[in-house]
């Protein structure tokens, strides 16, 4: 048995479950549960899935460099191609498949509405380096989704080309950076809530900051009085995440941004919650100077995997000279995409961050799931997805350690821990594992760092009281089984397409690409 | 409101489970001066999917799409067909809608793909192991140059003229509250090879270089052998980063790891994904077996279930920053997981076979619409040893002939002067890039074009 970074376990043997007479298939399939082996194992370097024209006949002009060596990349025909993918895609959980409760990823329904606004041709098919005038309803729908960012937050400009929430929080600190730096002011120190995303830290260090941790109050908040103390002439910015990792809203926000803004600091607030106020509350209300929306999150484009996001970043009137290259803004002929420096007062970006404009097909998505809510629709949003995780927060509650459940309602998400399964010797992790049995995705587990042992459930508000019910009952149950027969959950997952994988091993000897058996080789 | 499953008597019933009196109780932790009693001013209320539809089609009718017109455009961006069948399969809910593959056991089809991915990758670069992807090609670019100097513990780059400027752009953007030193170099438009003189790079290589990092084929399509260049590199324990903005010039040319780079990094759009009005796209990480752990972004490794089963993970987490925080090699957090599908779906239905035949044939219509528009009075061919892009100098200032040729209905490429602001010496110049989409006709239309508005 081995342990990975943070302590959990990782590997353990089992017996294999099977419940089939003789134990074995010839394929090694079981019904439905297909087995694909890699392009590597069935392709063919030979074999092509695609008809192209002709190649003429003309005279090279590579010379000598041309590729004469074998790539090795194997070729399959568009039926075996389609095939192939499509069992993989089979072995996948995701949200339209149930629902997917990971807590501080916000995976809610993604409407296909979206996808096809995004596939229109003069979205799809358009050239960042094109003309500006052939392309001024693109510049225009960047403009209009920019609007509704703006109003939404209550922030008077925004930053749309970052590529992710972590690259908006790095276009957020830039800024800060620059500002600091535009006054002549050499602050050195950022200040984070121990509960950050681990993205807060590596940005601020990316930036050049040394990085303090400010602790939490055991209400889960942050503690003001330590960060009040901690305030001074060497912090550049204090990075909150609101509402925060334990899926709590900091109540002292408003007094949190007056201090720092009275020590000389800004406020960076970590937008990745934002689904749980949106419509509700306008971060620029509470004081902060730059906050980046996850448009994969609350905005309701794909995760697709693992990517591609999306994070515009909203800025106060301090921030906004200081916002990168290229922008958007209105002219008199139509719309105007700014990519040079430009002379005089708005002369002060920090530069490039992409090649070119940020996300497009990301922009289209959230622009189309906006306005299909409306302003009336996305206040229902919060309020439900608050609704759905309180109703699970107290549906559990009695079962399920709840470290924070006693001061008070959660937000978009409900924090549980381990500790009730103490006695039995399971963890977050077994737990997690026996609802990839029940037919779920698990929950966020061990984060926040600052509650041992984390469960971190957000249900989003595009679950149905039916489903969320299942999800408690399963829980419940999972829970009520693991203290009785602990035993019986030491090895889960049983059923899904493979049993726990050993992670240790993967980092101890990395195999990061398909090699051939050595027979093959030879 | 259609995506919101819940009733009224669901909330009621909730609420009561929950023990609070109606909705407002739940947000009781909102200070009340940010508390708002209504729907935010000054934004339209919901609307039916037919309305929202109508809206954003007027706003992409405005736009002149790539396949309607004559389209010649590249500089880091490339117009190829994409099968049908990779958005097909993207589209699939099972890869559409997960999440990154944190619990490997219901995720192995998305872990599956990235290790496919990541072996395509290594194998078209010529590289030993590549990434999960990252953001772009500018930003990889960026790592890269963070990676070496993690490697080499020096903290000068040199970066060769010949290199998209965005992405110079970026990657001074990022180093410039770091203490960082980045050389760059103001390219020429010298006729037979455009960017830089691989010989000054080489000159300008001393004892504190980390890296030098040099683009191939490079922004004016120039293609270079760079094997001196890594020589020189690796004699004075420096590392050679290579950037690919057209990766179907893989296809056709030497790669990067053939010519001796230690990291090779690039934009991946042009296999399986669309333009998109720049993004999102693709960037392309990889590097030496021996230099992984300093690698950046996500990395998916083969491992065995607990029946020995072989099964896919994320690995070497412990570079990342949700284990190692501020010390992380990056911040990133994400990749380009679903770009990354369909790159990797279109490569498998290309295939080698494929693949050689599609760069053999972008080369070939490259090399005869250069011929053709070089005949053209007063213009002269720059690049000549190109793959699919190459550079023009025109009689005039290249800038306004482009929007010319706009209004002809010709998208004909990109202006030097758009991407190099200021730099008078390349403002003639106009980069030309073909590719297999392009028809006789529209080589037809491209020249009487710019035959007409040059005249």
């Amino acid at each position: 048995m081995s342990m990975n970074t943070v302590g959990r376990v990782t590997r353990l043997s089992g017996a294999p479950a099977t419940e089939l007479p003789g134990g074995i298939t010839f394929t090694g399939n079981r019904a439905l549960m297909l087995e694909e082996p890699l392009i590597f194992e069935r392709g063919a370097v030979d074999r092509c899935g695609v008809d192209l024209p002709e190649v003429p006949a003309v005279a090279s002009r590579l010379g000598t460099l041309g590729r004469t060596a074998p790539i090795d990349l194997p070729g399959l025909s568009e039926p075996e191609a389609v095939r192939h993918y499509t069992r993989l895609s089979r072995q996948n959980y995701a949200i339209d498949l149930g629902i997917f409760p990971l807590g501080s990823c916000t995976m809610k329904h993604n409407p296909r509405l979206n996808e096809k606004m995004a596939r229109l041709p003069g979205f799809a098919d358009i050239h960042p380096l094109q003309p500006q005038s052939s392309v001024q309803g693109a510049l225009q729908l960047i403009d209009v989704l920019a609007t509704w960012l703006m109003r939404l937050t209550g922030m008077p400009a925004v930053a749309m080309s970052p590529k992710a929430g972590a690259h908006g929080e790095l276009c957020g600190m830039l800024a800060i950076r620059a500002a600091l730096e535009a006054r002549g002011d050499a602050r050195k120190v950022v200040l984070v809530p121990e509960s950050a995303h681990g993205t807060n830290p590596a940005t601020a260090a990316f930036c050049g900051y040394a990085v303090e941790n400010i602790p939490a109050n055991a209400r889960g908040r942050v503690d003001v009085d330590a960060l009040k103390a901690r305030l001074g002439p060497d912090v550049a910015a204090v990075m909150i995440t609101n509402p925060n990792t334990c899926g709590l809203f900091e109540p002292d926000m408003v007094e949190i941004c007056a201090a720092v803004h009275a020590a000389g600091g800004f406020v960076y607030c970590d937008g990745a919650n934002f689904n749980a106020i949106v419509g509700r509350v306008r971060p620029g209300d509470l004081g902060i100077d730059a906050m980046h929306i996850n448009l994969h999150k609350t905005f309701s484009t794909p995760h697709g995997g693992g990517g591609p996001g999306s994070g515009p970043v909203v800025l106060s009137e301090a921030l906004a000279p200081f916002a990168p290259l290229p922008f958007v803004r209105k002219s008199k002929d139509g719309f105007e995409l700014v990519e040079e420096e430009l002379a005089g007062p708005n002369s002060q970006s920090f530069g490039r961050m992409v090649a070119f404009h940020g996300q497009m097909g990301m922009f289209t998505r959230a622009l189309a799931y906006m306005m299909s809510h409306g302003a009336d629709g996305l206040r229902q949003v919060a309020e439900d997805a608050v609704l759905n995780a309180n109703y699970i927060l107290a549906s559990l509650k009695d079962i399920y350690t709840a470290p924070f459940a006693a001061s008070g309602p959660c937000m978009h998400e409900a924090l549980f821990s381990d500790d009730f399964l103490h006695d039995t010797g399971l963890t977050t992790l077994d737990l997690a594992k026996a609802m990839i049995d029940e037919g779920f995705h698990p929950m966020t587990m061990y984060f926040p760092l600052v509650v041992h042992g984390a469960m971190l459930v957000e249900p989003t508000e595009t679950e149905s009281k039916a489903s969320l019910d299942q999800l408690i009952g399963a829980m419940r149950s999972v829970a009520e089984r693991m203290l009785e027969s602990p035993d019986d959950f030491r090895t889960s997952p049983h059923l899904a397409p493979r049993r726990r994988l050993d992670e240790t091993a993967a980092a101890r000897k990395p195999v990061l690409g398909y090699k051939p058996p050595l027979s093959d080789a030879a | 409101m259609r995506y919101l499953p819940l009733t009224q008597p669901d909330r009621e019933a909730m609420l009561a489970v929950i023990g609070a009196p109606d909705i407002d109780a739940l947000f009781a932790d909102v200070p009340a001066s940010a508390r708002l009693d209504g729907p935010i001013a000054g934004l339209p209320m919901h609307a039916s999917e037919m309305l929202v539809e109508r809206d954003l089609s007027a706003m992409a009718n405005r736009n002149l799409t790539a396949g309607a017109v004559p389209f010649f455009v590249g500089c880091g961006a490339y117009k190829h067909h994409v099968p049908a069948t990779v958005d097909h399969i993207i589209q699939r809910g099972e890869f559409l809608t997960a999440y990154t593959p944190y619990q490997p056991e219901i995720a192995q089809g998305t872990l599956q793909v990235l290790f496919e991915f990541q072996t395509q990758v290594a194998r078209l670069l010529g590289m030993d192991v590549a990434n999960a992807s990252m953001y772009d090609g500018s930003t990889a670019m960026t790592e890269a140059v963070f990676m070496a100097r993690r490697v080499t513990r020096r903290s000068k780059a040199i970066v060769s003229g010949g290199v998209h400027p965005h992405y110079v752009a970026v990657l001074n953007t990022l180093t410039r509250f770091t203490d960082d030193e980045i050389i760059t170099a103001t390219p020429e438009l010298t006729p037979g090879k455009p960017g830089d003189d691989l010989d000054q790079l080489i000159a300008g290589i001393d004892a504190t270089t980390s890296c030098v990092v040099v683009q191939n084929p490079n922004i004016f399509g120039h293609v270079a052998d760079l094997t001196p260049l890594a020589d020189a590199c690796h004699a004075a324990g420096a590392l050679l980063i290579v950037v690919i903005t057209e990766v179907v010039a893989l296809g056709a040319i030497k790669s990067p790891g053939e010519m001796g780079a230690d990291i090779v990094v690039g934009e991946g759009q042009s296999i399986g994904n669309g333009l998109n009005f720049g993004g999102p796209y693709l960037g392309l990480f990889a590097t030496r077996d021996k230099l992984v752990r300093q690698m950046p972004g996500r990395l998916c490794g083969e491992t065995v279930d607990a029946d020995g089963k072989r099964g896919f993970v994320l690995t070497l987490s412990t570079r990342e920053q949700h284990i190692r925080r501020e010390k992380a090699t990056s911040n990133i957090c994400t990749n380009s997981g679903l770009c990354a599908l369909a790159f990797s779906v279109h490569m498998t239905l290309l295939g080698e076979k494929g693949l050689r035949h599609l760069a053999a044939l972008n080369h070939a219509r490259a090399v005869q619409l250069a011929e053709r528009l070089a005949l053209i009075p007063g213009v002269e061919l720059v690049t000549t040893s190109f793959f699919n892009e190459f550079t023009l100098k025109l009689p005039v200032e290249a800038r306004p002939v482009i929007r010319k040729l706009a209004e002809r209905q010709v998208l004909g490429g990109v202006s030097l002067g758009r991407i190099f602001p200021g730099v008078a010496a390349l403002e003639n110049g106009l980069v030309v890039a073909v590719t297999e989409t392009a028809t006789d006709a529209d080589f037809d239309a491209f020249e009487d074009a710019l035959d007409e508005v040059l005249a």
